[in-house]
C-alpha cells in the first residue's frame, strides 16, 4: 500500500521536535505535555504579580481568527497574548463570508502581508487549523482554539493543569468524562492528553447516541450508566450539552438526560470522597450539572478559568519559540 | 576539578564590601534576590555568611530576555519567586557572572514588574568584562578578562566552583 | 490516418479471449484483422516494434467526470479525453452531473459533438434517470438512449420516495436501458465526508457509515429482482456490498458492479492529517473492505475497475477537509497504480486487465475492450517497467488534484490507438 508523507515530521513540530504550531494533542509525547504544564505553572506565578505582564512577545502580532463565535475562549486568548505583550487583532468572521476555500486563503495571505506572527483559530470545521497551518508561511504559528468536533487542545491542557494542581500526578487516576462525547472536541483532546500523561483509566459515560463510532479505540472504558461509571473516580469532567441535540433524535429531552447523566450530589457520592468536578463551561445548570455541585466544595470550575490564561500563554510562547528556532535553522542551512 | 578563582575567598571579600556599602548607604536588611540558577546559589551563600534571615528571592528572567526573537524560549524556564514585598524595599540583586549586562537589564525589568524597589545594589561573583550596556556591579568577588572563545560557568550549589570553558569551532 | 498497422512482438494480453502471448497484432481499416500470422496481402503502413511491451485492448472506464458542459473551469472534454488516451483509455462513460444536467438529447448530442471535435477517446454519456437529477420525474430515457446514452443514473441524489425509485426501474426495464446506481442512503450519508469509523471519530469528521451503502445495495437488489431491471452498481466500497452482489449474481439477477481505483489502494487511515487529496465519495473504508474489493476483482464478482476520475480546479481542495470537493484526478494514473497492485500480488494481472477492458465493455453490452478478429482496433501499448515522476506539468488533465503528485510510479501507455488511429503517441508529446 503506497504511503504518503509518512516520513515528514508532524505538522505541528519543528525539526527539533518542539512545538511550532499547536493543533492537537495527538502525535505529541508525554514530554511535550509536561513541558506545556511546567511552563504554564511559571505563568501562573506571573498572573499573581502586581504587573501581570511579561515582555516575551513584544512586537509580535497575534490574530484571533474566530470563524465561530466564542467570547470566553477568545477573551482568554486575548488576555494571554496581551500578558505576553503581543499586539492582538480580533477578527470575527462569519462562516458565510469564507465558505469558499479561496477567500479563506486570500484572507490568510492578507494577514500574512500585515506580518501577523500567530493565528489563533476557532472554526466549525474539523481540520481547519491543520489546513491553515499547511498553507501559511514559515513566519506564522497556528494555535487551535477549537475546530469542529476534532480538537480543543488548549482546553484539554488547562484541564490537565487543573487536575495536576489538585491530584499532583496522573498515575493511578480514574477520570470519568460524562455527556455528549460525540460532538465534543474537548473530550477528544482530554482523552488523548489523559492517556499520554499516564492516567490509570479514562472512562466515558454517555448513551450510545452521544458516543463516536469505535470510541473504544480511543483508549477509554465505555459506560452507559452513571451508577457504574462514577464508581471510585478521582476526577469527573462534565461536558456541555447543546440544545440542538434533541432535534436529531439523539436524545429525548433535557429532563431525561439530566435524570440519567446530570451530575447531582447523589451521583457524585459514588466517586471518591476527594474527587474533583470539572466543566469546560459555559454550564447549563440543571441539564449537565446541579447548581449545588457546580458551586460546591468539589468543583474546580473557576480554577479552570484561571489556568486557561496560563496555559494559553505557555502554548503561545512555546509555539513562537519553535517558529523562531525553525527560522534560525533555515537561515543556517541557507 | 580546579576552580578558576578561589570562590570562598571571593565570597568573604564580597561580604565585607557589601556590609560596608550597606552601612554607607544606610541600608538595613535588604532583600536578597538571585538570578536563576547560579545567582541564586551565590545569593544563598551570601545570606548565610551575612547571617541575614528571611527567604532569598529567585528570578528566572527567561520571559524578559532581549534575544527571544533570535533564540526562542528557554525550555527549562522556572517560575520566579519573590516571597516578600519588593515595593519600597532595598534589593540586592545577585548574579554569578556579569558580562554583557543584558541579563541584569532583564532582571531589573522583571523586578520592577513586582513593585517599585527603593534601591537596587548589584553583586556579582565574577566580572569578566565585555559589557554591551552601561551597567556596573557595586560589589564584585573577582575580575578576569576572557578571550573571545572563552566562557565561564559556575558549578554548584555545593561546593561552588568556577569552570573555564573554551568554545571550539565558530559560534 | 487509419491505415494498416503491424504491432510486432508484444505481449498480447486480451482477457476477452483468455489470451496472454507474445505475438504480432495486425490492424486494418480500424479493425483487428489478425493475431500471429499476417493476413494475405498485408502491407503495413506503420510498424510498431513492441518487444517488451504489453499490447492490450484500449481500457474502458465506466465513470470519468469530464466536467463539460457547465464546469469548464475544472476541465473540458478536450482536456480530459486527451488525459484518458494518455492513460491508455479508449472508451469513457461520463456521468450526467453536468450543467445543464444531461437529461435531454440536446446535452447528449453536445457531449458527442465535443468528443468528436476532440478526436481522442470514445465518449459514451450516461443520462439522468430523473429530470434534473431531482428524483421526482422520469427523464426521457428513450430519447436519451436514441441520442447515444449507454445508461441512466441518478448518481448520489435522492429519490423523493421509494415509489419513484421503483417506477424508475420499471420504466428503464421497459426501455431496455441499464441503470447505473451509486448505492448510498441519502439520510445515512448526509453531511458525511469520510468513512464512519475510528478515523472519523478521531478527526471529528462526520462519517458515512458502511450501512449507508450496504442498505442501499440490498434495497436496489430487491427492487431489481422485483422489476427485472438491469442495474449496474457503481463504485462499491464495502465488503458487505461485494457479498450481496455475489449472492445476487448467483441467483441470476441482471446485476453488475464496479469499484473505483482509490478504494482498491487506500483505507481511511490515510486521511490522518486531514489531507483533502483523499476526500473521495464513496469514502475510503477499512482494510477488510479494501481486501474484499481486491478479492472481488480477482474472483470476477466485481466486473470493472473505474477511474472515478474527478478533475477539480485547485481552489476546490483549498479548504478545511469537509468543505473541499470530493474526488481525485486519476485517469492518467490508473495503469501504473494497477501495475503496482499486480506487482505487490494484491491483484492478478489477468483479473485486473479483464476489469479494465472486457469487463466494463460487457457491462455496456459493447464488443469493445477486446482484440478479437473483427473488433474495433482500440489498443493500448504499455511499457510496464518505465518509471516516471508524476508532476503537475506532466499531467495532461486540467485537474491537478492527484494524490500521487511528486511520487515516482512505474508503467505507462506509450501509444494509444482508437479504431486504428494513433490518438496518443508519447514520443510526439515529449517534443
Amino acid at each position: 500500500m503506497p504511503s504518503i508523507d509518512d516520513e515528514l515530521s508532524p505538522l505541528q513540530l519543528n525539526r527539533f521536535q518542539h512545538l511550532r504550531h499547536f493543533l492537537t494533542i495527538e502525535g505529541l509525547s508525554r514530554k511535550h505535555l509536561t513541558d506545556i504544564l511546567d511552563t504554564a505553572d511559571t505563568f501562573i506565578e506571573v498572573g499573581s504579580r502586581s504587573i501581570k505582564k511579561v515582555p516575551l512577545l513584544r512586537g509580535k502580532t497575534v490574530a484571533n481568527l474566530f470563524f465561530e463565535a466564542s467570547t470566553r475562549t477568545r477573551t482568554t486568548f486575548e488576555l494571554a497574548a496581551k500578558r505576553l505583550s503581543a499586539d492582538v487583532l480580533n477578527i470575527n468572521i462569519t462562516t458565510s463570508a469564507t465558505s469558499k476555500g479561496e477567500s479563506l486563503s486570500d484572507m490568510l495571505r492578507n494577514l500574512e502581508a500585515m506580518a501577523v506572527d500567530m493565528f489563533v483559530v476557532r472554526h466549525a470545521q474539523s481540520g481547519a487549523p491543520h489546513f491553515i497551518a499547511k498553507s501559511v508561511t514559515p513566519r506564522v504559528s497556528v494555535i487551535n482554539a477549537g475546530d469542529g468536533r476534532h480538537a480543543h487542545p488548549t482546553q484539554a491542557m488547562l484541564d490537565m493543569l487543573t487536575i495536576r494542581q489538585h491530584k499532583h500526578k496522573f498515575e493511578g487516576l480514574k477520570v470519568a468524562i460524562v455527556g455528549d462525547i460525540l460532538h465534543s472536541r474537548v473530550a477528544r483532546s482530554q482523552i488523548q492528553a489523559l492517556n499520554l500523561l499516564g492516567a490509570e483509566e479514562v472512562r466515558v459515560i454517555a448513551p450510545d447516541t452521544l458516543l463516536p463510532p469505535y470510541v473504544d479505540q480511543f483508549g477509554v472504558k465505555v459506560f452507559s450508566s452513571m451508577k457504574e461509571g462514577m464508581r471510585d473516580v478521582d476526577v469527573v469532567i462534565m461536558l456541555r450539552l447543546q440544545k440542538e441535540r434533541m432535534e436529531g433524535a439523539l436524545l429525548p429531552s433535557e429532563q431525561e438526560f439530566f435524570r440519567l447523566y446530570g451530575l447531582s450530589q447523589d451521583k457524585l457520592a459514588l466517586a471518591k470522597p476527594d474527587a474533583i468536578v470539572m466543566h469546560p463551561g459555559p454550564i447549563n445548570r440543571g441539564v449537565e450539572i446541579e447548581s449545588a455541585v457546580a458551586d460546591g466544595p468539589q468543583s474546580v470550575i473557576l480554577n479552570q478559568v484561571t489556568n486557561g490564561i496560563a496555559v494559553r500563554m505557555a502554548v503561545m510562547s512555546m509555539a513562537m519559540s519553535g517558529q523562531i528556532a525553525e527560522l534560525t535553522a533555515d537561515e543556517e542551512v541557507a | 576539578m580546579t576552580s578558576l578563582i578561589d570562590v570562598d575567598a571571593a565570597m568573604r571579600d564580597m561580604v565585607e564590601k557589601l556590609k560596608l556599602l550597606c552601612a554607607e548607604r544606610n541600608i538595613d536588611k535588604p532583600a536578597l534576590v538571585g538570578i536563576h540558577t547560579g545567582g541564586v546559589w551565590v545569593a544563598r551563600r551570601l545570606q548565610s555568611l551575612l547571617g541575614w534571615d528571611g527567604p532569598v528571592g529567585e528570578l528566572d528572567i527567561s520571559f524578559y530576555r532581549d534575544d527571544f526573537t533570535r533564540i526562542g524560549l528557554n525550555p527549562k524556564v522556572k517560575a520566579s519567586s519573590l516571597p516578600f514585598e519588593t515595593e519600597g524595599r532595598d534589593v540586592v540583586l545577585v548574579d554569578d557572572v556579569i558580562m554583557s549586562g543584558r541579563t541584569i537589564r532583564a532582571a531589573m525589568n522583571e523586578l520592577f514588574d513586582f513593585g517599585r524597589p527603593a534601591s537596587i545594589l548589584l553583586v556579582a561573583l565574577m566580572d569578566v568584562g565585555g559589557r554591551d550596556l552601561p551597567i556596573q556591579p557595586d560589589v564584585v568577588g573577582a575580575s578576569r578578562r576572557l578571550e573571545s572563545n572563552q566562557r565561564v560557568k559556575l558549578l554548584g550549589p555545593d561546593p561552588l566552583a568556577v569552570e573555564l570553558r573554551e568554545k571550539t569551532g565558530s559560534s | 490516418m487509419s491505415g494498416r498497422i503491424l504491432i510486432k512482438g508484444g505481449r498480447i494480453i486480451d482477457p476477452s479471449q483468455s489470451l496472454d502471448t507474445q505475438s504480432d497484432l495486425y490492424i486494418a481499416d480500424g479493425e483487428v484483422v489478425a493475431i500471429g500470422a499476417a493476413p494475405a496481402d498485408f502491407n503495413a503502413d506503420m510498424m510498431i516494434e513492441a518487444a517488451g511491451s504489453w499490447v492490450t485492448p484500449g481500457l474502458v472506464d465506466l465513470c470519468a467526470y469530464l466536467r463539460e458542459p457547465g464546469y469548464e473551469h475544472k476541465a473540458s472534454i478536450a482536456s480530459e479525453s486527451l488525459a484518458a488516451v494518455k492513460g491508455g483509455f479508449t472508451t469513457l462513460c461520463c456521468p450526467p452531473a453536468t450543467s445543464p444536467v444531461n437529461d435531454t438529447a440536446a446535452v447528449t448530442n453536445l457531449i458527442y459533438d465535443q468528443a468528436l471535435t476532440a478526436g481522442k477517446a470514445k465518449i459514451l454519456p450516461i443520462g439522468a434517470l430523473t429530470k434534473g437529477l431531482a428524483g421526482e420525474q422520469l427523464s426521457e430515457m428513450h430519447a436519451l438512449r436514441e441520442a447515444g446514452c449507454v445508461g441512466v443514473s441518478n448518481l448520489r441524489y435522492p429519490f423523493r420516495d421509494n415509489q419513484v425509485m421503483k417506477r424508475c426501474l420499471e420504466y428503464a426495464c421497459s426501455q431496455d436501458i441499464t441503470i447505473f446506481v451509486c448505492p448510498e442512503d441519502y439520510a445515512l450519508a448526509k453531511d458525511g465526508c469520510v468513512h464512519e469509523g475510528a478515523t472519523s471519530g478521531l478527526l471529528g469528521l462526520s462519517g458515512i457509515p458502511a450501512i449507508a451503502e450496504t442498505m442501499a445495495v440490498a434495497q436496489w437488489l430487491i427492487l431489481a429482482e422485483e422489476t427485472e431491471a438491469r442495474i449496474h452498481l457503481g463504485q462499491l466500497s464495502c465488503a458487505k456490498s461485494v457479498e450481496l452482489v455475489a449472492d445476487a449474481k448467483r441467483r441470476g439477477l441482471k446485476v453488475t458492479c464496479d469499484v473505483a481505483l482509490a478504494n482498491l489502494i487506500y483505507t481511511d487511515a490515510v486521511i490522518k492529517d486531514f489531507n483533502p487529496a483523499f476526500h473521495v465519495r464513496p469514502p475510503l473504508r477499512r482494510e477488510e473492505d479494501r481486501k474484499a474489493l481486491l478479492k472481488g476483482v480477482n474472483d470476477g464478482v466485481i466486473d470493472a475497475i473505474c477511474s472515478h476520475h474527478q478533475p477539480h480546479e485547485s481552489a476546490a481542495k483549498l479548504a478545511p477537509f469537509a468543505e473541499t470537493r470530493s474526488g481525485m484526478s486519476v485517469i492518467e494514473l490508473v495503469l501504473p497504480q494497477i501495475i503496482a497492485l499486480t506487482t505487490s500480488g494484491e491483484l492478478r494481472l489477468d483479473a485486473a486487465m479483464r476489469a479494465l477492458t472486457t469487463g466494463p465493455a460487457q457491462v455496456l453490452e459493447l464488443s469493445t475492450g477486446s482484440l478479437q478478429i473483427g473488433s474495433a482496433a482500440d489498443v493500448a501499448l504499455i511499457d510496464p517497467t518505465e518509471k516516471w515522476l508524476v508532476t503537475e506539468s506532466n499531467l495532461v488533465s486540467k485537474g491537478k488534484n492527484c494524490p500521487w503528485l511528486d511520487t515516482e510510479v512505474v508503467g505507462l501507455a506509450y501509444k494509444t490507438i482508437v479504431e486504428g488511429r494513433v490518438v496518443y503517441d508519447r514520443a510526439l508529446m515529449m517534443e
